[in-house]
């Protein structure tokens, strides 16, 4: 039984031509970039070329307006922390409830020791955001907005742009972590609003520990680390060329065949999605029906948890992930699924399925074939379920 | 994905006893939907002999939670009423061949319903608003004081950490904290006392680092006074330590350092009480338990001496001459003043 992977917001398999075109820069060209010597100046134009397709995939004016870290927690630690920095005067940030913690929880630590006040913006049960209360929070006290391009959980795509420039006409700094966005969604940065960008290289083929943070020519910045000139002084170290070398041919691949990808990718979604629905019962899509990712797909499932239902598809050799981390620790269903406002009897049960551009429609049709036995045989099980269908009244804890 | 034993597996996997039961005589019911976990047990129980005769249950819940029902469902059949009220959340782990740390409040979720049918038996209902088993404690997963009770004595835990796991109080909103911490503490003198655990292992009340309290006492260094054993006074040092840097790098141990002895019912154990042998080892015993973070940074700390309120060790490895290091040096401080009931100061000496 071959393996079906469907947690691709999670990372990515790095692609055959993308390790092919980094293996050269292990044992070969090997030079750092900074040398003078033959062997630096090989590896100086790989980082150029590489540079330039990060350049393509999000439409930046210029290839130094990009710069390589280490990720896309670094680059969304950079920018919030050097917008902070290069304006304080300002001592807010707004951003919204449904980012990814590595923005979250930066805020969090930032609102506790260093005094920053935090503006988080509601969205509603499609994970809209609330534009209005977006407007009623921006102030000449905001230092920078920043908001994620689509979303990890439920595919959900804000409209970034106009939200730029509602942060332009407040002068504030307008930040986008747009790490499931970029290499699925076309972007075109130059001519907008947006002063930073976050992406990461392992959720679009590329090798994990490399990211890039796209800078707009002319903001204001202070780097996260120095000691070097690496990156025109804006983030020293010496440069992960293997890595940074096998981004840009992953952002190349991504770029050459955006279009078609995401047609076809959101084909076998609306496939996975209709199959469920219909087969299944008792469950819904979560997530914007009009402006999603083409390739992310979260159904909840009611009266049943997650996380059976995970063990009972990794059975079958099936691989997703679900929101709930149920432990005792954090009970939440996830933090997303909640800000939605998505009831407790199915926000436990949420599975997310994310695709990629490998995935077939045999593995489709291999999910939709196992999950309704899965879904199935665990209601059976649920104290909140009869075989006539839901009863949540048919429970009566001693405690609850 | 969690490490379950095969046992646990072929559970949840092959769930033994799974759905109504019709005819049960005694049900009990725990958690919800909310909580993330529920457990109906239902019991058919012979009038004459009370004994179960059989036993089904419905889950919601993950996969350790399914498991933990037919594993109890498996225990109960062919006890009586009166063995069975004997059983506890660690036969459930046991017969599992034991669940992670994280999930053991699923075998406690089984006890607490087997709890809840045989009060039902006997005809003790239990009140749905009105907690017969003492306050709610935790009110984000509905853990009362009966619940906390059972578990901290059945087995034997001494930590708030532990009695998270075990029963998910304190997991979520963190508020009950203070009553969890008073009661834990309480729970353990007592069983101090009837020699189920030594003073040592028992949790005292405020020994868990309380973030509020902590900055005012331990961060400013009032002037400490020589102790006697100590025979020359401390140099004047400067501080080494980012105080605020020790926060953040430091993760908050909710574990106490199992130190002091259990108070005393009227006189509060007096920090300075111990003799000097007593404290080396009580730093040494602190050191030990933080050398993992240490070593997580492909590092190492050794105890070279105890000076007065100097505490000197030695760093190794890629702590050694690392800037990073004094941050962790601030956590280990903070565990040390703790521990000793008193201020010291960590420093790093060249040589052990």
């Amino acid at each position: 039984m071959t393996p079906i992977y469907l947690d691709n917001n999670a990372t990515t398999r790095v692609h055959p031509e993308v390790v092919e075109a980094m293996l050269p820069f292990f044992t070969e060209q090997f030079g750092n970039a900074s040398s003078i010597h033959a062997f630096g100046a090989e590896v100086g134009s790989a980082l150029r070329k590489a540079r330039r397709a990060v350049q393509a995939l999000i439409g930046a004016e210029h290839d130094h307006e990009v710069i390589f870290t280490s990720g896309g927690t670094e680059s969304n630690n950079t920018a919030i922390r050097s917008a902070l920095a290069a304006n304080p005067n300002r001592t807010e940030i707004i951003t919204s409830a449904v980012e990814h913690p590595a923005i979250l929880e930066l805020c969090a630590w930032l609102e506790k020791h260093e005094g920053v006040t935090v503006h988080r913006i509601p969205v509603d049960r499609e994970g809209r955001l609330d534009i209005e209360a977006y407007r009623n929070a921006l102030s000449e006290k905001t230092a920078l907005v920043s908001f994620m391009w689509a979303n990890n959980e439920t595919g959900t795509v804000f409209p970034i742009e106009g939200l730029a420039e509602l942060a332009k006409e407040a002068g504030a700094l307008f930040h986008t972590d747009a790490v499931q966005a970029a290499g699925k969604l076309p972007i075109q940065v130059k001519g907008t609003d947006i002063d930073m960008l976050s992406l990461s290289s392992h959720k679009l083929h590329g090798p994990k520990g490399l990211g890039a943070l796209y800078v707009k020519r002319g903001t204001r910045f202070r780097p996260l680390q120095r000691g070097g000139h690496q990156e025109r002084g804006r983030r020293a170290g010496t440069e992960n060329a293997p890595a940074i070398i096998g981004l840009g041919k992953a952002a190349e691949m991504a770029l050459a065949t955006m279009t078609e990808d995401a047609t076809r990718m959101a084909g076998l979604r609306d496939r996975l999605e209709k199959g469920l629905v219909q087969q299944i019962g008792h469950c819904f899509v979560t997530g914007d029906p009009l402006d999603r990712l083409p390739n992310t797909s979260t159904v909840a499932f009611e009266f049943i948890e997650g996380e059976a239902i995970l063990l009972k598809l990794n059975q079958h050799g099936i691989a997703a992930s679900s929101g709930s981390a149920c432990t005792s620790g954090s009970l939440e269903p996830s933090h997303v699924l909640r800000a939605m406002d998505i009831p407790f009897t199915a926000a436990h049960g949420a599975i997310r399925f994310s695709l990629s551009r490998e995935t077939t429609g045999e593995e489709v049709d291999r999910v939709l074939a196992v999950m309704p036995e899965i879904i199935g045989g665990l209601r059976e099980m649920s104290p909140f379920w009869t075989p006539e269908g839901p009863a949540a009244d048919a429970f009566n804890p001693a405690y609850a | 994905m969690w490490e379950y034993s095969e046992k646990v597996k072929d559970h949840f996997f092959n769930p033994r006893n799974a759905g109504a039961l019709d005819g049960a005589n005694a049900v009990g019911e725990v958690g919800s939907l909310s909580c993330g976990d529920a457990l109906k047990l239902m019991l058919k129980v012979n009038p004459e002999t009370e004994v179960i005769e059989d036993a089904r249950f419905q889950t919601f819940g993950c996969g350790s939670a399914i498991a933990s029902s037919s594993a109890l469902t498996e225990l109960v059949i062919g006890k009586t009423i009166e063995q069975a009220r004997k059983l506890t959340n660690q036969d459930i782990a046991e017969f599992l061949d034991g669940l992670p740390p994280e999930k053991m409040h699923c075998s406690v979720m089984g006890q607490e319903a087997l709890t809840a049918a045989v009060a039902q038996w006997r005809g003790e209902e239990l009140e749905d608003d009105d907690h017969e088993e003492g306050a709610l404690i935790c009110k984000c997963f509905a853990v009362d004081e009966g619940m906390i009770e059972r578990a901290v004595r059945t087995n034997k835990l001494t930590s708030l950490e532990a009695l998270t796991h075990y029963t998910k109080a304190g997991g979520g909103c963190l508020s009950c904290r203070e009553p969890l911490e008073e009661m834990l503490a309480q729970l353990n003198a007592e069983m101090v006392a009837e020699g189920l655990i030594t003073a040592e292992q028992a949790f005292v009340f405020g020994a868990a680092p309380k973030p509020k309290k902590k900055k005012k006492a331990g961060f400013e260094l009032p002037p400490m006074p020589v102790p006697a054993v100590g025979a020359e006074a401390p140099k004047p040092v400067m501080p080494v330590v980012a105080q605020d840097g020790a926060a953040m790098a430091v993760p908050i141990s909710i574990q106490p350092l199992a130190a002091a002895p259990a108070p005393a019912a009227e006189a509060p154990a007096a920090p300075t009480g111990r003799t000097p042998a007593q404290e080396a080892i009580l730093v040494a015993r602190t050191v030990e338990e933080m050398r993992p973070v240490f070593q997580r940074d492909g590092g190492d700390v050794e105890l070279v001496d105890l000076e007065g309120s100097l505490v000197l060790v030695h760093l190794k490895g890629a702590c050694a001459g690392c800037s990073a290091a004094s941050l962790t040096l601030g956590g280990l401080q903070k565990q040390i003043t703790e521990a000793l009931g008193r201020t010291v100061r960590v420093l790093p000496v060249a040589n052990a």
